[in-house]
């Protein structure tokens, strides 16, 4: 109290107003301080911004690695999972209850349980999964059949060209070509991270297709068709390459898809 | 030294923010609210979907994003701006006082400005956030035209600013509860004379011409 009595004195005999008045600040330069901080503070800012815009992926990669993907996960800065869903949900399949149709222009169509997959030959790998967005997770553990032993096991008719891929809920919709299915870092997976795929993450059965962007690998796999023709599917028919490589070698920029 | 009763002092109320001030503050309190809060949802799973659809949610989220420069934008630029030109002047330009007060963390001696270099690092930093925060939720958004690498520096960009912003916005806020006059000038828009004294003794000393102000001259403070 004592300070603001002594702010009062202070206030006081230079006016004596009874009512309350509004003073317009009269500045002939506001703020006597020559020194343009607010200038150098709002360009370092936005240099820092750009640099890291340019050379933050490298920057990521080398937390990443010092930090683990464990510990790194638990950061902004570490690399981690984002969860996309082109519906409002994540559809919901008990793995009791699941199952993978296998049609088209093949010899024997089949309809596979998870135990059925399971009992299958089995192929793990360790691969990075990098969205077309830019994050990506790296060191994911995968385990599955190789899309290549599936349609083995179906026997693929002459004449089929690609395969067209929908989601339990028929909202997602992918495309492979058979060459593109047929190689050894293409799987049906329905494990990941070393535990089964969980719903968030597509469950109990999604696509991984290493090469290619996240978005190739569709999540809650339920029908695989063996098709004369590429068709499109939902995010290329959104703009994003038929061929999702990650190597850019048919790109974003030079897409062929006219949509974009 | 003469004692005044409190109910005899002339109550002189002085005019900090103008109307257009608070409007915009309170429009871009309102837009970071709610990319903060449509933000938790689209970086942490387990809140996906708790209030909105990912896909609404995501449109919200950019939206507001887009918007979130125009408050500021459209206050500054217009014939109604003069006061928001006239403080973004008084955040511009420094001190050797002032910097040397904000280099010692608040313990070298002060002659506070209407802002002090508290509040004007607040103010400069939020400005190249919503400009950092619109450039890479840009290039995320519209990744198409951009190289896989600048996706990734972006979201890196974005991510780790997003922590300082909200770090940055705690901060403003505690302060904020903590100083009751402050705060309700951003309601009121006026603060009392004896607090304009007391915490902004170079403001006053403009105010009302006063080259005599007590206390150490600015330029003895270097």
């Amino acid at each position: 109290m004592a300070e603001a009595d002594l702010d009062l004195v202070v206030a006081s005999p230079r006016r004596e107003r009874s009512d309350v008045v509004t003073q317009r600040p009269d500045l002939e330069s506001p703020g006597d301080g020559r020194v343009p901080m607010g200038r150098r503070v709002f360009l370092g800012l936005g240099a820092l911004g750009a640099l890291g815009v340019v050379v933050g992926g490298n920057v990521q990669n080398f937390l990443g690695n010092s930090l683990g993907s464990g510990i790194g996960g638990l950061f902004p800065f570490g690399d981690r999972f984002r969860y996309y869903s082109i519906t409002g949900n994540y559809p919901s399949i008990s793995a009791r209850k699941y199952r993978l149709e296998v049609s088209g222009l093949v010899e024997r169509p089949t309809t596979l349980s998870l135990a059925d997959l399971q009992a299958l030959p089995s192929t793990s790998f360790t691969k990075t999964f990098q969205c077309v967005t830019g994050w990506k997770v790296p060191d994911v553990q995968w385990r599955g059949v190789l899309l290549a032993d599936i349609l083995t096991h179906v026997g693929v008719q002459p004449g089929a060209v690609a395969l067209q891929f929908e989601s339990y809920d028929h909202a997602d919709t992918e495309s492979l070509t058979l060459d593109q299915a047929r190689r050894p870092d293409v799987l049906v997976a329905y494990e990941m991270l070393e535990a089964p795929v969980t719903r968030a993450h597509g469950g109990p059965v999604r696509l991984y297709v290493a090469p290619m962007f996240g978005y190739k690998s569709l999540k809650w796999l339920s029908a695989i068709r063996v098709v004369d023709r590429v068709e499109p599917g939902f995010w290329e028919q959104n703009g994003y390459p038929v061929n999702g490589w990650r190597d850019g070698s048919t790109g974003p920029t030079n897409n062929n898809s006219s949509l974009a | 030294m003469m004692t005044i009763s409190a109910t005899r002092v002339p109550v002189v109320r002085i005019l900090r923010f103008d109307a257009v001030q608070r409007v915009t503050h309170w429009l871009n309190a309102a837009l970071f609210t709610v990319l903060i809060l449509t933000a938790i949802s689209l970086f942490y799973g387990s809140f996906f979907g708790v209030v909105l659809p990912r896909h609404l949610d995501q449109e919200v989220h950019l939206w507001s994003g887009l918007i979130l420069p125009l408050p500021i934008a459209v206050s500054l630029l217009g014939p109604w701006g003069r006061a928001m030109r006239r403080d973004l002047q008084r955040m511009s330009y420094w001190t050797h006082q002032e910097i040397a007060w904000l280099r010692s963390f608040g313990r070298r001696p002060l002659i506070a400005d209407k802002f002090n270099p508290g509040q004007k690092l607040n103010t400069i930093f939020t400005g190249a956030a919503i400009v950092i925060m619109l450039v890479s939720g840009v290039i995320l958004q519209w990744f198409r035209f951009f190289p896989l690498s600048w996706r990734s520096g972006a979201t890196f960009v974005h991510d780790t600013l997003a922590y300082l912003v909200v770090a940055v916005i705690v901060g403003h806020l505690v302060m904020a509860l903590s100083h009751a006059e402050s705060l309700r000038s951003m309601f009121s828009g006026r603060v009392d004379a004896t607090w304009v004294r007391a915490h902004a003794p170079k403001w006053a000393n403009e105010l009302d011409g006063d080259e005599d102000l007590p206390g150490p001259d600015v330029n003895d403070l270097r």
